[in-house]
């Protein structure tokens, strides 16, 4: 039987640090090993999550959300006239640039405007917007300057996050009014010197006071937006817990509401940045800080949970902002091409710059897309889109940073120059594929995530398998799930979902979803827990993942345009059909590298190579001109 | 003083490129982003300055148009007017409406509100007719100030400089009055979006021309509407000589 060959107790190890970048995964696998033996796995209603069991869950993605009312929608399109205009009129994205600093007036402005305080709840002052709300806004942002979009992100979307998801009543009342609208800057500090990806290992300490009512905070924290302008600022440090249970002290994390105001915090010079230079970075220090025990965000020892919570629930606006910046790109190329003649002949008309602009909209609508149907989502009620929240991220800010070196590319010489405004943006972007978990680390979370669900049912189906007799139910049902697949095509049907011209394109993704979840159980069976170890196999099978999402959710939006008979379905249909076949060509691609003997080999050399180099310190290659 | 009339039109927004409809019977509005007429934001921000200089007591923003005119008026009250009367034209009527039937409309709501000034726009970007105050101020009677550059209460009344032809001219005037706002006389404030929450709540009265007795029925017809002439291509000349021949071959000199 090859089930019997994944009977290790954990098929994912819980040591790695990635199960840090979310809090979820961490309890569904304390779930998986707790619940007894031959109960049921847990399901999940993440489309994300369900794609690595080759299944369609088709809650969240169809039909496309449209979960603001009537009033909901013309509030919030009465909010953009004025927010565009304010950004145009009044604030210089070229200027904080080349200052490195946002105007003191622009600030206030952006404070009197409102947007320091989009998401708190209308009680506490702030304007009280859902998810899908914000990211309209967050999208002009994007279209306008980054630096202003990390300054207020850093502010709300992390900074006092935690207090608005975590916070207890009395908290809650005592800091958002002053952070929503009385010019009371919040920073969120997580990052310090040896501790960056693998969040888990800061070593910031707060230490209880004797009598218990103190907290006394040491460490140092680097790289914190809004850290040399911040009030309220968000910590995390380790702290001893006592294990309930066995009594064993142990150092677990918990997060703390700290004002500038308690003694002892103090902060560095702001760097000095490749980009978002005019966002406010600098180290922020911790020396004897006395915070009350009240200040405690969350339950002690909780604080991963808090910070990964926090991470998670902004990343979507992440993508709204960049999809808002990518359009401005688009607008900037297109101007150009159609008005610049080379050749006799505008440049627009020229196969290859056609290619690069319609590229450059699938990768928008695609990102647009996501964005919108992750914080619909959460508007709805959801509270697994971990997922989905991180794919839209590393999506999001790869392709912005695609469709921005191709709107240079586009503008030649001209896009080169500072008056383009384009190189500015370049640089701005280059941080969103690092920040607020890498890409990197992220791929990796998405993969493992996924593959400890799917690992997860597949546990269950084994020890159901041990007294067959007792376990009917469970094992014909995991097992018909399984079947259908080894069947292979036709198991997965979006007829019911997507319009009808759509069909063969939503049939090619349906064959990259069957063919992702068997390729995953195929692997599960043959690398066990020590799949965790194959990074080459796991970006391949990251990459898979991401393209489904992206075709899933434009086929959703595009039906959608196509069943409302909006007068740009058309265009979404074949944004949408473009990148059906693309991207369904790349899954394939990826699937079968994870398999291929070639790839195997491929990978051999790829590690002996890197072995070298290391060895070297460097390019390890003879010099042509040497004499031997 | 008390009340302060003031009128804002939903117009095209100025950073909008106008197109023609083909058919050349206007411009194609559909789908084009629309904002409130420039000149009458700097009218509302006068009045709402006379108003926090407790001038005034209340401001009233009146739009004439179609349901989207709401709007405009919705945004006149998140900037700081209390409150909105929507006169509602639509169809033929709003598309042939002229600066006579605003007028008459806006003379007798500032009688029905009992308003002590009104305060225009000097034109809207749209049609640029530049007749709405001065008819106004005619149709009630009333002294008018246009082309405002700068407002002073008096005890008398308002002392007003008036942008002219080459400089200032001041003015005094006994109130009620009819203003029109100039491009100088203020830069307007940023409706808020705490304020546009709040300016939701603000009451927003709507009514039709019959209700005032004002017979807006169209009075003339649209012929066409064109696009302005393309600029023919220009061409390089060699030197000035050959430049002088072809101004003379075109009968230029």
């Amino acid at each position: 039987m090859l089930l019997s060959r994944c009977t290790s107790k954990n098929l994912i190890s819980p040591k790695i640090g990635i199960k840090f970048f979310s809090a979820k995964p961490k309890r569904d696998f304390k779930d998986a090993r707790t619940q007894p033996k031959h109960s049921q796995a847990k399901s999940s209603s993440s489309f994300m999550m369900n794609v690595f069991r080759g299944k369609l869950e088709t809650k969240e993605v169809f039909p496309y959300p449209d979960v603001l009312h009537a009033d909901q929608k013309e509030l919030i399109t009465s909010f953009v006239g004025p927010f565009e205009k304010f950004f145009l009129e009044s604030n210089n994205p070229t200027k904080n640039d080349e200052n490195s600093k946002i105007d003191d007036e622009v600030l206030d402005q952006l404070w009197q405007l409102g947007a320091f305080g989009i998401q708190v709840p209308e009680k506490y002052g702030g304007l009280g917007l859902s998810n899908t709300q914000y990211g309209r806004l967050c999208e002009i942002i994007g279209q306008n300057d980054l630096s202003v979009g990390i300054t207020l992100g850093a502010h709300q979307s992390i900074g006092f996050k935690g207090i608005l998801l975590f916070g207890n009543e009395k908290q809650k009342e005592k800091y958002l009014p002053g952070l929503a609208s009385e010019k009371v800057y919040a920073a969120f500090a997580l990052t310090e010197p040896s501790s960056g990806s693998d969040a888990a290992s800061i070593r910031t300490r707060a230490v209880k006071s004797d009598d218990g009512k103190y907290y006394i905070i040491n460490g140092s924290k680097i790289w914190i937006s809004n850290g040399g302008i911040a009030d309220i600022m968000t910590v995390f440090a380790q702290t001893e817990q006592i294990d309930p249970e066995t009594g064993e002290k142990k150092d677990k994390v918990t997060a703390f509401i700290v004002e500038r105001s308690f003694e002892g915090v103090t902060n560095g010079p702001p760097e000095k940045k490749m980009g978002i230079k005019a966002s406010n970075t600098t180290s922020v220090y911790f020396e004897n800080v006395k915070v009350p025990i009240e200040n405690v965000l969350g339950e002690e020892g909780e604080g991963f949970k808090v910070a990964m919570s926090i991470l998670n629930n902004g990343r979507f606006g992440m993508g709204a902002t960049l999809a808002g910046t990518m359009r401005v790109c688009i607008e900037k190329a297109v101007e150009h091409a159609t008005n610049r003649v080379q050749f006799g002949k505008k440049i627009k008309e020229y196969g290859g710059i056609q290619e690069k602009i319609s590229q450059m909209n699938i990768l928008q609508y695609a990102t647009e897309s996501m964005a919108y149907t992750i914080s619909q989502n959460m508007d709805q009620g959801s509270k697994e889109y971990h997922l989905e929240a991180a794919i839209s991220k590393v999506f999001a800010s790869e392709s912005a940073w695609y469709v921005c070196d191709e709107a240079i590319q586009i503008l030649g010489g001209m896009g080169f120059m500072k008056e383009a405004e384009l190189e500015r943006v370049l640089r701005d972007l280059r941080i969103f594929r690092i920040f607020e978990g890498t890409n990197d680390i992220l791929r990796l979370f998405v993969v493992l995530t996924g593959i400890q669900y799917a690992g997860s049912h597949l546990k269950v189906l084994q020890n159901a398998l041990k007294n067959p007799a007792a376990n009917f139910g469970i094992v014909s049902s995991e097992i018909s799930k399984r079947v259908s697949k080894s069947i292979g095509l036709g198991a997965i049907d979006f007829k019911p979902f997507v319009a009808p011209e759509l069909l063969p394109y939503s049939q090619k993704t349906a064959a990259c979803i069957e063919s992702f979840g068997k390729t995953i159980e195929d692997l599960l069976v043959k690398y066990g827990k020590n799949i965790v170890n194959e990074q080459y196999i796991l970006n391949r099978l990251s990459n898979a993942a991401i393209d489904i999402y992206a075709m899933v959710v434009t086929l959703s939006r595009s039906s959608r345009a196509y069943e409302l008979n909006l007068p740009t379905a058309q265009h979404e249909l074949n944004l949408t059909k473009a990148l059906c076949i693309q991207a369904s060509n790349r899954v394939m691609d990826n699937i079968q590298s994870t398999k291929a003997k070639s790839q195997m080999e491929l990978l051999n050399i790829m590690g002996e190579i890197a072995g070298e180099v290391y060895t070297k310190g460097g390019v390890n290659t003879t010099h042509v001109i040497t004499n031997c | 003083m008390s009340r302060v009339l003031v009128g804002v039109k939903r117009v095209i927004d100025y950073a909008v490129k106008v197109r023609v409809k083909p058919d050349k019977t206007g411009v194609v509005t559909e789908g084009v982003k629309h904002s409130m007429n420039p000149f009458d934001e700097i009218a509302v921000e006068e009045a709402i300055k006379l108003k926090e200089k407790k001038i005034a007591t209340e401001v009233i923003a009146v739009s004439v148009g179609p349901t989207q005119s709401q709007e405009v008026i919705r945004t006149a009250l998140a900037m700081g007017a209390d409150r909105g009367v929507h006169v509602e034209v639509s169809g033929k009527d709003y598309d042939l409406l002229q600066p006579i039937h605003v007028s008459k409309i806006l003379a007798k709501l500032a009688l029905d509100e009992k308003a002590d000034l009104v305060i225009l726009g000097k034109q809207a970007i749209d049609d640029d007719s530049n007749q709405t105050a001065q008819m106004t101020a005619a149709v009630l009677d009333w002294p008018q100030g246009t082309f405002c550059n700068k407002v002073e209460k008096t005890d008398a009344g308002l002392t007003i400089t008036r942008e002219i032809d080459g400089g200032l001219e001041v003015i005094k005037t006994k109130i009620p009055a009819v203003l029109s706002a100039d491009l100088r006389l203020n830069t307007p404030r940023y409706a808020t979006l705490p304020n546009i929450m709040k300016a939701k709540k603000k009451p927003l009265k709507k009514i039709t021309p019959k209700d005032l007795g004002v017979d807006t029925a169209p009075r003339i017809e649209v012929v066409s509407v064109e696009e302005p002439p393309v600029r023919q291509a220009g061409a390089v000349v060699p030197d000035v000589d050959t430049l002088v021949g072809k101004l003379k071959e075109g009968g230029h000199i």
